[in-house]
């Protein structure tokens, strides 16, 4: 190449434009409708601008015109995929506001929930993530597997997706336990080896490796000053976990680790997730051969329905179900915040109550959007097929996102 | 904890930096509306911090008058702020003064109104769907559930 041309094709490289390039908000690696605007530099990523709103449906004006136990519906709409989760936070708070004690039992159950919505997320994140980087079976095998966990949710609240199950005071019926724990029992003895299963097919899988190790990069700097929580803080080194530090429903109680990884990569918040799905297994086998007997909601009766097979025959009982099913109860005015380790991160419900029988204001933390908004972070400086792998990796749920 | 508006910055600062407190996390920030003749300062401001060294949570609060719907931005100390105050701008209508973005962030950039402010219905109003041909709301209006 003479000296003249070469020097041609430096000048036009230097005055390369960059392209903005719509990615979403319709588009099967965006986890939903997700919008963002990259600007692009041949493949290599300058800027990215996530644009959410596309999913909002103002779930935090709606919970202002419910009673307090009807707010339980609403949460299960926002992370869908782990639903037991958004309930037990809201469930938290408003016991936080009501002073009320939840029995043992019911704690016990609610994390046992808690933790088979994790596996559930996961399951989920773990499928779509691997679907995105071009490795579809996974898909069908975690969705066959997450079979079991929706049954076993079937069976204890009668709903798959949105149980609604737990109310302030602690579950809303009691788990038919010949039922439901033997479903739980089955899926705990199948899902280790399917967990060892995807561990042989992606962890030390070529192409898996070198599509997720030292992309999207968040630091643990990064993580705090744009407070993301979750698997992705942990992939950074930071170990912090709220089930661990700040125990909520009994948490204390059982012996699990957490995952902590310091390589801050798409690979680690992988491998993050893998054992925490494990992890959850753990505290899952725990609870299952430690569950006691008792109550299953508080025995503040403001708060607590009166026992159904006395409505037929006793007034008083059918006016007070009357009474607290027609207009709820009354908490004091106060606010309270409990923060919970979601699949995602941290979530929380911070209410306040005016001491009347519908919330005054009911503001979810949402980790998903806050993730969203460390997205540009991670992907600046990438390739185009590493914004779906930091995507995939932070795991937003849109309903969250934008609620 | 109650603040006043012009302290926010610096008390925010000082939470974060001073390492007997470092609470260098943002976990929230978000507005109350005490409209219904409640409250006198209808909005409250509230901001969340965590410190994760005390494993330590605090919460401020400033009180914002109606019709003086404003404060300074905190992007510069938390830059997680962003999205966080361009939401409270969005659905309260709160505007932050030196945000360097500050525009909706949930609803279209030309929507009218703040949502979560006590006065907005709850169904829109005349933000309602409807058809050219239909005189009133389709939702909402024959079929409401009292």
């Amino acid at each position: 190449m003479s000296p003249a041309m070469s020097e041609e094709i430096g000048t036009v490289a230097a005055e390369r434009e960059t392209m903005v390039l719509h990615m979403g908000p319709q588009h099967p690696s965006t986890h939903g409708v997700l919008h963002i605007l990259l600007t692009l530099d041949g493949e290599t990523v300058v800027d990215a601008e996530p644009e959410v709103g596309f999913l909002h449906s103002g779930m935090e004006k709606l919970f202002e015109s419910k009673l307090y136990y009807q707010g339980t519906t609403i949460t299960d709409r926002m992370d869908y995929l782990s639903p037991m989760t958004n309930n037990l936070a809201y469930c938290l708070s408003v016991e936080a506001l009501l002073g009320v004690e939840v029995p043992k039992r019911a704690q016990y159950v609610r994390v046992l929930l808690s933790e088979l919505s994790r596996i559930n997320s996961h399951l989920v994140w773990l499928g779509t993530h691997a679907l995105d980087m071009g490795a579809m079976s996974l898909l069908f095998y975690c969705f066959r597997d997450r079979e079991m966990i929706l049954e076993a949710f079937d069976s204890v609240a009668g709903q798959r997706m949105n149980p609604s199950y737990m109310t302030p005071g602690g579950l809303w019926t009691d788990t038919n336990d010949d039922e439901f724990l033997p479903k739980v029992r089955s899926f705990l003895d199948v899902l280790p080896s399917k967990l060892a299963d995807y561990h042989r097919l992606l962890t030390k899988n070529p192409i898996w490796r070198s599509r997720l190790k030292g992309v999207g990069i968040l630091s643990a700097e990064q993580c705090e000053r744009w407070a993301v929580t979750g698997p992705a803080l942990r992939a950074a080194g930071v170990e912090y976990d709220v089930r661990k530090k700040e125990p909520y429903s009994s948490y204390e109680d059982f012996d699990f680790d957490v995952p902590v990884r310091d390589g801050c990569d798409c690979y680690d918040r992988y491998l993050n997730r893998m054992d925490e799905m494990a992890e959850s297994v753990r505290i899952c086998r725990q609870v299952v051969s430690n569950l006691p007997s008792g109550r299953w909601i508080t025995e503040d009766r403001r708060v607590a329905l009166p026992p159904r097979d006395i409505l037929h025959r006793d007034m008083h009982a059918l006016i007070h179900h009357f009474w607290i099913i027609y207009n709820g109860y009354r908490p004091p005015p106060g606010q309270a915040y409990v923060p919970i380790e979601s699949p995602k991160g941290e979530i929380g419900f911070f209410i306040v109550s005016d001491g009347s029988n519908k919330p005054l204001r009911v503001r979810v933390r949402p980790p998903s959007l806050i993730h969203m908004q460390a997205l540009p972070e991670a992907v600046r400086g990438g390739l185009v097929a590493d914004v779906v792998a930091c995507i995939g990796s932070l795991d937003p749920v849109l309903g969250e996102v934008d609620r | 904890m109650a603040l006043t508006r012009d302290s926010i910055v610096a008390a925010l600062t000082e939470l974060r930096d001073n390492p007997d407190l470092a609470f260098r996390v943002l976990i929230d920030l978000t507005a109350v509306d005490y409209a219904h003749g409640k409250r006198t300062p209808r909005f409250d401001l509230v901001y969340a911090l965590l410190s994760r060294r005390h494993v330590a949570r605090i919460r401020l609060t400033v009180a914002i008058d109606e019709g003086d719907e404003w404060a300074p931005t905190v992007v510069g100390v938390f830059p997680c702020a962003d999205w966080l105050e361009r939401e409270v701008f969005d659905l309260m209508g709160i505007r932050f003064e030196g945000h360097p973005n500050l525009k909706r962030i949930q609803l279209p950039e030309d929507y009218d109104g703040h949502p979560l402010r006590k006065e907005f219905p709850l169904r829109g109003g005349h933000r309602q769907v409807r058809r050219p041909e239909d005189p009133e709301p389709v939702f909402g209006h024959r079929f409401r559930v009292r």
